[in-house]
């Protein structure tokens, strides 16, 4: 499954995105991570526990600074890069509108 | 959290109840299980015999985890004949889950949801938003009701349950009827531009000051909170069939402007007061239907 950590706030959306099919619990993105913001996590799929990369709680609320060094505006950060299944990414937009039609 | 300057009535006050369904009756050959949400604010306790819907029970939740998933499990176990030791396996969720003392397992509330929409609405659900106490998750799922996506809008209580309360207190009007209320607008009002809840009361007693109406503020900050949960169905994916779950699925003036902004209908509420399922207790029930199958999968080796 796809799981989106972060959030949507008035300045715009921040998430960091684990796919928990392709990810192999290898931890290589956790120690990439210069801010140490990722941990291994259990995800409950098809009645099994699966050991899967996950963003720490505490870094959920303020992702959009932790982040920040990394520039994932500008593309590839640490983590996507050390990921060799390809089950990180980074969603990172400002200025987005909050949708008020 | 009464507030003096209401003389004591609790507007925010939801109603705590259980249920039996009357067309099921248990024998100790059945398997017989449970799930206990403990959320932020309501704790929801569900038995099912033979992965089947028998009883529930709804309580707010109080300062001690255990304490309020023991008072749900008792409350769901009332006038069954069930004792907690008939059980044959308990799985806990919701954000109190790591202190469900009588689980067997704790599972995440996402993966209990996801079950428990599947349960109450069938196979043709795909998209599941709920609103809870003190969060928000968007979450996609399968024909199965397993998880395929999910995005958990923690970040504060703008637009939970828990904002609600807040606002019920603040206009004085009781929790029950407050999306009834806020649809009686003739013109839908802008949107309050604060999504913190703190922030946002502030804004709403400056628009009271300026003379507009309980139902107007009232819409204005429905209106914001659904364009909220708009967007965050938008992140994961809209697909076609829609459902809330949680507490808020009961707050007709949420449901429906999320069908406005969306352009789409959500799959209709069950009767929940005569004898129907309840949305609130989805977690639970999922919880439920997934220790039936843990429990089959343990016995099996």
């Amino acid at each position: 499954m796809i799981i989106y950590y972060g959030y949507c706030d008035g300045s715009g959306e921040f998430y960091i995105v684990v796919d928990s099919d392709k990810c192999s619990g290898c931890g290589k993105c956790i120690t990439a991570c210069p801010e140490k913001a990722l941990e291994l996590q259990t995800e409950f799929i098809d009645l099994e526990d699966k050991t899967v990369a996950a963003v720490k709680e505490e870094h959920r609320k303020k992702i959009k600074y932790t982040c920040e060094a990394c520039r994932p505006d500008k593309g590839d950060t640490p983590c996507i890069l050390a990921c060799e299944e390809k089950a990180i990414k980074c969603i990172h937009h400002t200025n987005i509108c909050l949708g008020r039609s | 959290m009464s507030q003096p300057s209401n003389n004591g009535v609790e507007f925010w006050r939801w109603q705590e109840y259980h249920r039996i369904m009357p067309n099921i009756k248990w024998t100790d050959k059945d398997i017989i299980t449970a799930g206990v949400d403990v959320g932020s604010v309501g704790s929801k306790a569900a038995v099912m015999v033979n992965g089947q819907a028998y009883s529930w029970g709804i309580t707010r939740t109080g300062s001690n985890s255990p304490e309020s998933a023991n008072k749900a499990l008792d409350y769901a176990l009332v006038d069954t004949g069930l004792k907690v030791g008939d059980l044959k396996y308990i799985v806990g969720t919701g954000y109190g889950r790591v202190n469900v003392p009588m689980a067997n397992k704790a599972i995440t509330e996402i993966a209990c949801h996801a079950k428990g929409a599947n349960y109450i609405w069938g196979s043709t659900v795909r998209t599941v938003l709920d609103v809870g106490g003190q969060d928000i998750k968007a979450i996609k799922i399968d024909e199965t009701g397993r998880v395929v996506s999910f995005l958990m809008n923690d970040k504060c209580a703008a637009g939970t349950g828990r904002g609600m309360e807040v606002f019920a207190d603040l206009l004085q009007i009781p929790i029950e009827e407050i999306g009834g209320i806020s649809l009686k607008v003739e013109k839908e009002p802008e949107p309050v531009s604060c999504t913190c809840v703190a922030f946002a009361k502030t804004e709403a007693m400056g628009l009271l000051r300026k003379g507009w109406s309980k139902e107007k503020v009232l819409a204005a900050y429905t209106r914001a909170m659904a364009v909220r949960m708009a967007n965050l169905i938008n992140r994961v994916g809209l697909e076609k069939e829609l459902v809330v779950t949680g507490g808020q699925s009961k707050n007709i003036g949420i449901v429906s402007r999320i069908e406005t902004i969306l352009g789409v209908k959500c799959l209709p509420m069950p009767n929940w007061r005569e004898g129907g399922l309840d949305p609130m207790v989805a977690g639970a029930l999922g919880a439920a239907s997934l220790a039936k199958a843990l429990y089959e999968k343990a016995r099996k080796g």
